[in-house]
């Protein structure tokens, strides 16, 4: 066994007994990138200088007897949308090449100061649009269960990074299922917090009444660990949940007996993979066994989710993305004559063509004349989405379906079609609509050894309820213990 | 719906984008085929409903209003592409 195979809070463990230390923890994350980053492509930047230094300041508090944090001395990874101070910060586009933020965000802040050295910067789709990394500038990352197949997107680098135990952990961000979906593709947890449970502050926006930071891990106590670092409540974002921390480890292992269970139903329409969905109900069963309720309920206007999200997500994204013109920072078009063609330009060559077409999508439903028809009723339509989830809440104490209706698909299959790669969101994208909590956790494997993930949706800010729900099923299978067969041989 | 070559060349002047003549047609069969899937909206009610633009903020929060410092002209000006002085300097506005 490598010491990269242990989970966060193993490793967190033997770091507070003192049988290894944050600097051997640092050098093995380090050795496993160098050995297994070529194929799996997880990493934008590696900070090994950077991450050791913060290594040897956590064991010289472990020496003191006085850590910082439970995990203090674990390493991690970040998406590339976190700023980090003096750490280039690309959010996968080439209009912020060699962009070098001067703050941290905000959970970079807290990560640093709860003592967990930040290993580098991890792929993502160009300003986290997309579902499986491809629409990144630089390259694809791959799956580290099949090298030929995505990791989902958008925090696919961070989840592949996690799966191929690059880093103890990582921080996605989640506008529409970007941390659910590679989670679910790489048999890894990945919890999307309550709207505004987690600080946005320095997070590079695409919508900002969606988007979510959370933990991708192996484990769900990893996740529990890591959510209690990062929830708090930050008065330099003004959408921050201005409520308690609760411990979200405390109750994890209580057990789901005398929990009610919705199943909507709409979340188990056609266009599902077979496998999927067996390996799906074989887990609804599980829950019944363990002495849950399920309950079949509805949610009638999940078939409203998907239109609803393509307007509002790239309509934010359209007013957030206008603040890269080639003035402040980022790359500048030097050859423009005047101001707005050096916009025009500079926007032109820096933008990859998914983050072009959701601006102009978003551009076209904001435009005079068409405001009322697309923006304002898809925002009126999200209130009937809310109002869904807020009444079978009044029922249910959580919703279990599928994370995605596929595993993970071939890398280049679906880049052509734009549409048909949106419908990989269909069974996330609700959540962010209604602002509630979502997790995915790994619910089995495919014939062909790919991962599946069961989402379980939550009332917000009852992040505790559903990873206590993860956990239970995660107890009886510690699919977790599966590892990607990485190096692969021949690849 | 059919968005036509003018539509997408509007569009893309708004939001100050270049296109070329290839993005354009791409753009205007592609952004076609999502505003027909869209479509589906008009067909539900929502004349008395509230519109949703932040899920779960309730009011307002506020907080004191306090002076504290920002950050310095140099780090602020460090990713410039162009600067002069203090400054970010931008080709010619006035002709």
């Amino acid at each position: 066994m490598q010491l990269t195979d242990l989970t966060m809070l193993e490793l967190a463990r033997k770091l507070a007994s003192g049988e290894v230390s944050s600097v051997e923890a640092t050098r093995a994350s380090l050795e496993r990138i160098a050995q297994v980053d070529p194929q799996v492509r997880a990493f934008l930047r590696v900070d090994a200088e950077g991450a050791l230094a913060a290594a040897e300041a956590s064991d010289r508090r472990r020496k003191a007897g006085t850590p910082a944090s439970v995990l203090d001395g674990v390493p991690v990874g970040l998406k590339d949308l976190f700023l980090t101070e003096g750490v280039e910060t690309t959010a996968g586009s080439r209009v912020l090449e060699g962009f070098v933020p001067p703050f941290d965000a905000t959970v970079v802040r807290l990560l640093k100061e709860a003592g967990l050295p930040l290993v580098g910067k991890l792929n993502l789709d160009e300003f986290a649009m997309g579902s499986s990394n491809e629409s990144s500038a630089y390259f694809p990352t791959r799956n580290p269960w099949d090298l030929t197949r995505t990791p989902g997107g958008s925090s696919g680098g961070s989840a592949a990074a996690v799966a191929a135990r690059e880093v103890f952990a990582a921080l996605g961000t989640d506008t529409g299922g970007s941390i659910r979906q590679p989670a679910a593709f790489t048999n890894t947890v990945g919890l999307k917090p309550t709207y505004g449970r987690v600080s946005r502050y320095g997070v590079i926006a695409y919508a900002s009444s969606l988007d979510q930071p959370g933990p991708m891990t192996r484990t769900v106590a990893d996740a529990a660990a890591l959510l209690q670092v990062l929830a708090r409540h930050d008065p330099l974002d003004s959408t921050s949940a201005s409520v308690e921390t609760p411990d979200f480890s405390a109750a994890l292992e209580e057990g789901v007996k005398g929990l009610r269970l919705g199943v909507p139903r709409e979340y188990f329409a056609q266009g599902m993979d077979e496998e999927v969905e067996a390996s799906i109900r074989a887990a609804l069963r599980e829950y019944e066994r363990m002495g849950a309720t399920l309950v079949d309920v509805s949610l009638p206007h999940t078939q409203y989710a998907l239109a609803t999200y393509y307007l509002i997500a790239p309509a934010e994204a359209s007013s957030n993305l206008a603040r890269y013109d080639g003035v402040r920072y980022g790359q500048r078009a030097k050859d423009a004559r005047g101001l707005k063609e050096l916009y025009a330009l500079t926007r032109e060559r820096g933008f990859g063509p998914e983050v072009k077409r959701r601006i102009m999508l978003g551009t076209y439903a904001l435009s005079a004349g068409y405001y009322d028809a697309y923006y304002l009723r898809a925002q009126k339509v999200r209130t009937l989405i809310r109002e869904d989830f807020l009444r079978v809440f009044r029922d249910v104490d959580a919703l279990l379906t599928p994370a995605s209706p596929v595993a993970a698909f071939k890398l280049g299959e679906k880049v052509e079609d734009p549409l048909s790669m949106y419908l990989m969101d269909v069974y996330t994208l609700p959540c962010n609509l209604a602002g509630v909590p979502g997790l995915s956790v790994p619910c089995g494997f495919t014939k062909a050894g790919l991962p599946v993930g069961l989402q379980l949706l939550g009332r917000p800010f009852e992040e505790a309820l559903l990873l206590r729900i993860a956990r239970a099923f995660e107890r009886e299978h510690e699919h977790f213990r599966r590892l990607a067969p990485l190096p692969a041989q021949g690849a | 719906m059919a968005l036509t070559l003018e539509q997408v060349r509007h569009v893309a002047s708004l939001a100050r984008l270049a296109l070329t003549p290839e993005e354009e047609q791409r753009f205007a069969t592609q952004l076609s085929a999502v505003l027909d899937a869209v479509a589906r909206l008009q067909s539900l009610d929502v004349e008395t409903v509230e519109p949703t633009s932040h899920a779960t903020l309730a009011a307002s929060l506020l907080r004191p209003d306090v002076a504290r410092p920002s950050l310095p002209p140099e780090k602020s000006l460090a990713n410039a592409p162009a600067k002069v002085g203090t400054s970010f300097a931008v080709p010619k506005i006035i002709e």
